[in-house]
């Protein structure tokens, strides 16, 4: 157990390194200049900006600055935005508990809804609320979720004046939660149909055979036997639906003006402000990787036939 | 009082093929002590009936159209959901064949041996494990209690299918029905797993219904065998009357498909032919397409399961011929 966690964590390291060099790589590649953008149309002078090139490094080859990147990183410095002159690591400690909180809401979102909807489901395959939810989640799988987005926000936000169309306060959770359910929308379509299959499938098995005939209530043949077994391949798919939530929230957070990394990332993309970018999606590899090892181990936890060497 | 009578038994399938009568009209009765067989290929209703008496039978798409099941005299069929409920475990109960598969595998045996009491008299999880432990020693399990805590496929086969007698032996019913319960395992273990059943059946003066369609295991414990074909009982008899001569040509067929010391070389007798689909169950006597004495009444009109005497009863309109032969 604790040799498999030290495995993970050291094949952390690779990965680590190649999705930064690969981020990097792009950015390198993209065409626009972030110092020709801090003039915008305004014409400029050749040497003033060959001048703040040099000073950013920006002149020097891809690998150079890749390195003196990484090394920084090691020192703690992420770097710095040059449109703000503002370190790329305050940014990241302003943006990221917003979006934490954004994904979180969204993920327990997810996982109460898309399992209670599941359950339902399941218990009733091939029966008329099996049927209405299949197409929920179809519709659900189909409209991207800008479109989910700017629907609800004229729906709940114009129509009904519930909600105001745009977060202003990203410390009030019924401000955020328009964004979180639109956020949630795709992950809650899957987890509702993985539960709904795994439900129906293990509901034929041997062993609720077996509960029925014990003559253990209804209530405990589904929440203890049927559930525990049913989980399995949810979880699976929770762990890595936490990552794919914070790059979802790139779309979200610009559509409801939320302050987090997705605003960020997307402005600094738009600037083409590399350090920023790859700081940020660097941070949101590393969630994904952390989460998912959390995942493969709460796995055994839940299925006792699992064992890590 | 009979420990349980099932009367006039009909089980039907409504698939999208159609309606699959799976249970036609089956009767049976069980005494306390007393251990009934029933006996009969797969597909030939065996496993239904006792699903039905259970009330584990899956519904939809299963039906109970018609028919009794009387346990203490009570039809099971009348009870509200909930009576059936508190009888299923505590006073009647099931062994099914796979252990491995009947067992849940993400939980602790003693988890699920405890779960009977817990349920069924309300006690606490700590007695509920010591319990369990308890039980585990009973049905002879080595290391009970350092064992209380692994998961069924932390034990062998012959374990896991004594945890599951174990389990149906925890409330101490009435009624056991034992759906081949052997059939999974090694022969040695076979051996021992019907020994311990067949010991705690005396002590606890169960009645058992054993499922099989292995003959060498009823011979050693049943004291009457009903035989099924097609969804009905052909004959019904003793052990000793049965072997000794039995009354209906299906019957006599599995017999005679036993391999035997003394006709070592011979070639073995086979009943020819194959089950028939329960969806298309050929008209008259089921088993005439099969049977090497059928004639021209046996495609036609369905032999009654008519009294042979002494208790016996035999669903073949030349029982006689047969008997005699």
């Amino acid at each position: 157990m604790g040799r498999y966690v030290a495995r993970r964590l050291l094949q952390m390291i690779p990965v680590f390194i190649g999705s930064t060099l690969l981020i990097f790589c792009m950015m390198y590649a993209l065409p626009g200049d972030p110092v020709k953008a801090l003039w915008g149309e305004q014409s400029s002078d050749p040497a003033q900006i060959a001048a703040l090139k040099h000073h950013l490094g920006l002149d020097q080859p891809l690998w150079w600055q890749y390195w003196h990147y990484l090394t920084g990183l090691f020192h703690g410095d992420f770097g710095t935005q040059i449109a703000s002159q503002r370190p790329v690591a305050d940014v990241i400690a302003q943006a990221f508990p917003v979006t934490i909180r954004l994904t979180l809401f969204a993920f327990v979102f997810t996982v109460v809804a898309g399992i209670l909807l599941g359950l339902a489901a399941g218990l009733r395959a091939e029966k008329a609320l099996d049927r209405l939810v299949l197409v929920f989640t179809l519709l659900l799988i189909s409209i991207p979720s800008f479109v989910l987005g700017f629907l609800f926000q004229y729906v709940f936000a114009f129509q009904l004046g519930w909600v105001t169309p745009t977060v202003q306060d990203s410390e009030s959770f019924s401000q955020l939660m328009l964004p979180a359910v639109v956020l949630a929308a795709l992950s809650l379509a899957y987890v509702t149909r993985l539960t709904r299959t795994s439900v129906a499938e293990n509901l034929r098995a041997d062993y609720i055979r077996t509960a029925v005939a014990k003559g253990l209530p209804r209530r405990r043949v589904v929440g203890v036997h049927l559930l525990r077994n049913s989980l399995i391949p949810v979880v699976t798919f929770l762990g890595t639906d936490i990552g794919s939530l914070m790059a979802g929230a790139v779309v979200t957070e610009g559509i409801f003006n939320v302050p987090g990394i997705g605003n960020a990332v997307f402005q600094a993309l738009t600037r083409r402000e590399g350090s920023t970018v790859v700081g940020i999606v660097t941070l949101i590899v590393l969630v994904y990787l952390a989460a998912s090892l959390l995942v493969d181990l709460l796995y055994a936890v839940l299925d006792p036939r699992i064992r890590y060497a | 009082m009979t420990l349980l009578e099932v009367r006039d038994l009909h089980v039907d399938f409504h698939t999208r093929d159609g309606v699959v009568k799976a249970v036609n009209g089956v009767s049976y009765s069980v005494e306390p002590g007393e251990t009934l067989a029933v006996l009969g290929e797969s597909g030939s209703g065996k496993s239904v009936t006792a699903q039905a008496v259970m009330g584990i039978l899956d519904m939809p798409p299963g039906r109970i159209p018609k028919g009794e099941i009387l346990f203490h005299g009570r039809d099971l069929l009348t009870m509200s959901a909930e009576e059936r409920r508190k009888i299923r475990g505590a006073r009647m109960a099931m062994i099914f064949q796979d252990a491995l598969s009947a067992l849940n595998p993400v939980l602790t045996v003693g988890y699920q041996l405890g779960e009977m009491f817990r349920v069924h008299q309300g006690a606490s999880r700590k007695e509920a494990k010591a319990k369990a432990v308890e039980l585990m020693e009973r049905v002879r399990i080595p290391a009970a209690r350092a064992r209380v805590g692994d998961f069924p496929h932390q034990f062998s086969g012959g374990m896991r299918q004594r945890i599951m007698i174990a389990m149906a032996l925890a409330l101490e019913p009435d009624l056991i029905i034992a759906d081949e319960p052997t059939t999974a395992l090694d022969v040695t273990v076979q051996a021992q797993v019907m020994e311990l059943l067949a010991d705690l059946q005396r002590e606890f003066n169960m009645g058992l219904i054993l499922i099989t369609h292995d003959l060498g295991v009823v011979a050693d414990v049943a004291d009457k065998i009903a035989v099924m074909y097609a969804g009905r009982i052909v004959e019904t008899a003793g052990v000793k009357e049965l072997y000794r001569s039995p009354a209906h040509p299906y019957t006599k067929g599995l017999l005679d498909s036993i391999p035997r010391l003394d006709q070592k070389g011979k070639e073995l007798y086979a009943i020819q032919g194959l089950p028939p689909n329960m969806a298309k169950v050929p008209g008259g006597c089921a088993f005439h397409p099969r049977c090497p004495a059928a004639r021209d009444v046996c495609r036609t009109e369905l032999p009654p399961l008519a009294a042979v005497g002494d208790g016996r009863g035999s669903a073949c309109h030349f029982w006689k011929e047969t008997l005699g032969e």
